[in-house]
């Protein structure tokens, strides 16, 4: 067994307590200390994807307990990619934290913030069901209190709101797994698989049931219409940082609806084969349209960077729910892109609205602002990849989705809806552009605004997330070689299982 | 009248009070609602494992029926994290309602964003406790 497979739990599993009880006065001990937990989770990270893109799965069994008897961690492509792009947001978020003083703002910043890199890390790591909804719940207790930090009245009535949703969904994955252990008498999901395909026809209902429920629950996560609600507000009001690092909660519900269907409602279920798929992809599509409607109706900026993580989730998801290599591997590729794109987006309104003083973040001109040169460049950047043109890496996700869903029954549905929506997204961010820059230069008078905070650091943090997008169209003939091996392995009925079980089946 | 109607029924009778909690305007019968859908969800749980009376929970060799212990570890877990829960949920509720000075999770009664902004939310006779600098 490889022991760095457990590091990314274990870190910030010690982190958190140190922190919490040793250093809580000690501001810039933590914040060394959480910046080089960062790095040390990223080289890791890296560690991992090196030796899971030989294509071996690696399974950890936890206490040696050998599966599906005890819980064990499973990495293989698809956990080493989710993993690296955690680490590389995670960084970028803590540092832009602790420049711009958020961390400062109440207490316990930094222990959450470990809280919830072990909660996403484990998440993309285990390979039990019920694992899952602990994992879940670590990330989104850690989530409650860095949503809220920092205070104020708006954002804990919006606190409350994400928190009460947020427990409805954890009563519902509850009941979804409830049922599926009623019904196939095991927690592993790789041992459930097998349980499905074998299971009499008598129970397919309940299975279903339970799967679809799963799903559901996933989606709320992912923010699927009609489960999107939480989301513009949630994120519209918590602290830029936080909105960013939440760009990849999202996607932990992206991730787990592929991970699910592939392992339990594979190809092998029978007639219970990908059954989440027909009910997923329509309510992608209007996600997809939802999302970038929303984000031309939006009138602040964060509420319109609240709506394009919908729109981007909706494109993400048309891609997932046609359940072929070929679309999963564009939505792979399409999904780092996403998420550094969206927490780009957050960090910079942040940026603009503290240089706009009163005006904030309202879609109107002010006055001229400091900083206007480099942020309009920033925003025409990020507005380039939230729209997805050429020649960042939004181009080529949209167009490789596009390419893989043409022969899918549904397929002209989702042509219709990214073509659609493009359009509608780059009127949105030519409106929100022109408003807050052109007209702000043309405008008279002088704007309130308190003294820039470290103003060339954060502009250098967006700035290196947009070189994570460069980086991902330039490299992208290797990167999309590893989502397509990534595709190949999770579509592989027998890798995973016979990884995951291969303890107990050689006991037998 | 059997175990499994009576089973049933609690976990029917749960749900249905808790959703109907849940769906409410303000803070307290939500909190509520949560509640009941917890305990909904622990008794279903428990009898996700079949329902058997008077059978040990581990298995040996001349043991020939058994009740299914791994629910019972699953309920327990789902405990203490709805217990939790709960406990943050009564205290975020709280602190929303004296900061923000109205205990709506509906929308109904919103306050004016720019009103917030200037402190000029409807006075509360509580004292507030405002944002404290973590001292460097």
């Amino acid at each position: 067994m490889n022991p760095w497979m457990v590091a990314p739990i274990l870190i910030p599993a010690l982190l958190a307590p140190l922190m919490l009880l040793f250093l809580r006065h000690r501001l810039t001990a933590s914040r060394t200390l959480s910046l080089t937990a960062c790095l040390v989770l990223l080289a890791v990270a890296g560690l991992l994807l090196g030796q899971a893109s030989n294509g071996e799965i690696q399974v950890y069994a936890m206490g040696d307990w050998m599966a599906p008897f005890g819980i064990v961690l499973v990495l293989d492509r698809l956990s080493a990619m989710m993993l690296v792009t955690t680490a590389l947001l995670a960084l970028a978020v803590m540092a832009y934290a602790v420049v711009s003083g958020l961390d400062r703002k109440g207490w316990h910043f930094h222990p959450l913030f470990q809280f919830q890199m072990l909660g996403l890390n484990g998440a993309f790591l285990t390979g039990d069901l019920f694992n899952l909804f602990v994992f879940f719940e670590v990330l989104l207790i850690a989530s409650y209190g860095l949503m809220l930090h920092g205070g104020g009245a708006a954002r804990l009535k919006a606190g409350v709101q994400y928190v009460v949703v947020n427990l409805v969904g954890s009563t519902l994955f509850l009941v979804a797994v409830g049922l599926l252990y009623g019904a196939t008498g095991t927690l592993n999901m790789a041992h459930m698989g097998e349980r499905v395909a074998q299971a009499p026809a008598g129970d397919h209902a309940l299975i279903l049931a339970g799967g679809l429920l799963m799903v559901a629950v996933f989606g709320l996560k992912a923010a699927l219409v009609p489960l999107h609600f939480w989301l513009p507000r949630t994120y519209a009001s918590t602290s830029a940082p936080t909105a960013a690092l939440f760009a990849i909660m999202t996607k932990v519900g992206a991730y787990c609806i592929l991970r699910f269907t592939t392992t339990t409602f594979g190809a092998g279920a029978g007639e219970l084969a990908w059954a989440p798929g027909p009910w997923l992809l329509p309510a992608a599509v209007v996600t997809l349209v939802l999302g970038f409607i929303g984000v031309l109706g939006a009138r602040h900026l964060r509420k319109m960077a609240a709506y394009a993580v919908i729109g981007s989730m909706g494109t993400l998801l048309c891609a997932l729910a046609m359940f072929t290599p070929e679309s999963t591997a564009a939505a792979l590729y399409y999904l780092p892109h996403s998420t550094f794109t969206a927490a780009a987006l957050f960090l910079l309104v942040d940026v603009i609205a503290a240089r706009r003083g009163d005006y904030g973040d309202t879609l109107a001109p002010s006055p001229p602002f400091a900083q206007a040169g480099v942020l309009s460049g920033l925003f025409f950047l990020t507005a380039i990849a939230a729209v997805g043109l050429p020649p960042l890496s939004g181009f080529p996700g949209k167009l490789l989705i596009l390419d893989a869903v043409r022969g899918s029954p549904g397929g002209w549905w989702v042509w219709g809806g990214i073509l659609g929506t493009t359009v509608i997204s780059m009127l949105a961010f030519a409106r929100a552009g022109s408003a807050i820059f052109w007209k702000s230069a043309a405008t008279e008078g002088e704007v309130k605004a308190g003294k820039p905070v470290a103003p060339n650091a954060s502009a250098a943090i967006i700035a290196a997330l947009l070189a994570a997008l460069v980086v991902l169209t330039i490299a992208g003939g290797p990167i999309s070689a590893y989502v397509n091996a990534t595709a190949a392995q999770l579509y592989d009925l027998q890798a995973y299982p016979d990884a995951v079980l291969a303890q107990s089946r050689g006991a037998r | 009248m059997s175990i499994e109607f009576l089973v049933a029924s609690a976990v029917g009778v749960l749900s249905a009070a808790g959703i109907y909690l849940v769906l409410r305007g303000r803070t307290f019968p939500v909190v509520l609602g949560l509640a009941f859908m917890s305990y909904a969800i622990n008794v279903f749980l428990f009898a996700s494992g079949r329902l058997v009376v008077n059978q040990p929970p581990i298995y040996g060799k001349d043991v020939a029926a058994y009740t299914d212990p791994l629910p019972q570890a699953l309920v327990l877990t789902a405990i203490v994290i709805s217990f939790g829960m709960t406990a943050l949920v009564v205290v975020l509720s709280l602190r929303t309602f004296l900061e923000a000075g109205t205990d709506q999770v509906d929308g109904a009664g919103e306050i004016d964003a720019e009103a917030e902004i200037a402190g000029e939310g409807p006075a509360s006779d509580l004292p507030v406790r405002r944002d404290v600098e973590a001292k460097p």
